[in-house]
């Protein structure tokens, strides 16, 4: 009973936050481009969906996403596999897990592979696709490894963020101009629905399986990481993909000039 | 009938890709480096295939009622509407979505319940759905902010590398003002807010800007929307922060 009635309190919930979306779109049609609503009963249709599949989605990831990122923290910082050398500790475990969460969660992220196609279409094939993907699931990949080691190590989170910025600004100054709304969107891009709660759960539940550490103060931050190294890696492959065109040329250009020269003389 | 099956088929091996990569390095990890029992596996797994579900019928739904009006309003509102209409529009637009974005209601749960415990706030329901209702709020309102910005710097022809920058001094800023237990939270907020709902509505809107001025490029201009919705958050978060503790 008790279930149902939790069940029935979150499709309420979620259909007030639906709701404001919902009132405005169909108040701009109507009464902004005064345009009639098109198929009213598709719309009501897909209107429960969208709200009972936002109820689900957030009754399983309390269950399953939250507990497992605070599983994986937990059993990966448990003492028997952190061994105990000379020089303490050992939580290589906790960063490659981290480090292969923010990878394979971005490689695979659709939003990425849209942007990534457009991208391509739009620079004339200067930005390959899956060069893109790579050099944005490389950023998240660090970004994610580098946050869990801030939080074993404590360090104040801004620093690391202030420094990033700073990098973000040196790049944008040498950068090519065309690609950096793109690199500066991408950082956004990454964090799905899916993956947000689980590297949070991972942030939270490593301070709390830390000592020493507040989950308040150290347990966030993962996401930010993973929002701000893909700009700087997605900065990085287009400098080195520009590097590299502009050697490819200017060494044609010297092959032209030594297959002329013998003609000039 | 049969084409909104396929529609839902294919919605749900989307939802099935994107919660893959997650099954398969936690399954690799539990198998090769923990090596013990799962325990409450089943409760896991019911737990994935509710997500699967409900992220399915989500993004089905989304689909089928919202992203047509949605993508074809912004489009119009875009080509011909006036600024005053699409500035409206625009915050409007990312309140709205942001306020429906499930990973942030996942995430400022989640945030309330560390607060409580560290005592941040009062440990009971109501301390607590007000601190909900408050961060998903002030990011709503930030990102609603953002497209105003997004939308005014399309027009205005405005510099991305100079907004973001500013940006960028006024997160330092806000970090050295605002209380401490707010600063990573903020920081994450900026993260949460892109992702199932907003990124197609608001990429339709800098799409059809930047096609409809003359002299602008859909690479350069239309580009750079989801950069501020993933800025504005965290400053406008700490500045939250900072009036919540000054009160």
């Amino acid at each position: 009973m008790a279930v149902i009635l939790d069940g029935l309190k979150t499709i309420l919930g979620t259909a007030t936050d639906v709701l404001p979306i919902v009132l405005f779109i169909l108040g701009f049609q109507v009464f902004v481009i005064r345009r009639p609503l098109p198929n009213v009963r598709q719309l009501a249709a897909g209107l429960v969906i969208v709200t009972l599949g936002l109820a689900l989605f957030l009754i399983g990831l309390e269950q399953t996403l939250f507990p497992l990122g605070r599983l994986m923290a937990e059993q990966l910082t448990h003492p028997e596999l952190l061994g105990n050398g000379d020089q303490g500790p050992n939580y290589i475990w906790i960063y490659l897990f981290a480090v292969a969460i923010g990878f394979s969660t971005t490689i695979a992220e659709p939003a990425l592979l849209a942007v990534a196609i457009k991208a391509n279409e739009t620079s004339g094939g200067t930005i390959g696709v899956w060069g893109l993907r790579v050099a944005v699931a490389i950023g998240a990949a660090i970004g994610v490894g580098l946050g869990c080691y801030r939080i074993v190590t404590g360090t104040p989170l801004h620093y690391y963020i202030i420094a990033g910025y700073l990098v973000v600004v040196l790049q944008t100054i040498w950068s090519p101009k065309l690609i950096i709304p793109l690199a500066y969107d991408s950082g956004g891009v990454t964090t799905s629905t899916v993956t947000v709660p689980l590297v949070t759960a991972l942030g939270l539940g490593l301070a709390e399986a830390i000592p020493g550490r507040s989950t308040l103060l150290d347990g966030f931050g993962l996401v930010a990481f993973a929002c701000l190294f893909p700009i700087i890696s997605v900065l990085a492959y287009a400098q080195i993909t520009q590097a590299i065109t502009s050697k490819k040329a200017a060494r044609l250009e010297g092959e032209a000039r030594a297959q002329d020269l013998p003609e000039e003389v | 009938m049969k084409e909104a099956l396929k529609n839902f088929v294919k919605t749900a091996l989307g939802a099935a890709r994107d919660l893959a990569p997650i099954v398969i390095v936690i399954a690799f990890f539990q198998i090769a480096v923990v090596q013990a029992p799962l325990d409450g596996w089943l409760g896991l797994f019911a737990g994935a295939v509710l997500v699967l579900l409900g992220l399915t019928l989500f993004i089905f739904g989304l689909e089928l009622a919202l992203f047509p009006i949605g993508e074809s309003l912004a489009f119009a509102l875009a080509r011909q509407g006036s600024a005053a209409w699409l500035v409206i529009f625009a915050f409007l637009l990312g309140f709205g979505t942001t306020v429906a974005e499930p990973a942030l209601t996942a995430v400022a749960g989640e945030a309330s319940k560390v607060a409580a415990d560290a005592g941040a706030i009062p440990d009971t329901d109501e301390a607590r759905a007000e601190y909900v209702l408050g961060l998903r709020l002030t990011v709503a309102v930030s990102v609603g902010v953002a497209l105003i910005l997004g939308v005014l710097r399309i027009v205005l022809a405005w510099s991305l590398p100079v907004m973001i920058i500013s940006g960028y001094v006024l997160v330092i800023m806000m970090t050295a003002v605002a209380p401490a237990e707010i600063i990573g939270v903020a920081y994450d907020s900026g993260g949460v807010t892109t992702s199932t709902i907003t990124v197609p509505l608001v990429a339709a809107l800098g799409v059809g800007l930047a096609s409809s001025i003359k002299d602008r490029n859909p690479m350069t201009d239309g580009f750079g929307l989801i950069a501020f919705a993933s800025l504005t958050p965290i400053i406008f978060v700490m500045l939250y922060g900072s009036v919540i503790s000054w009160l």
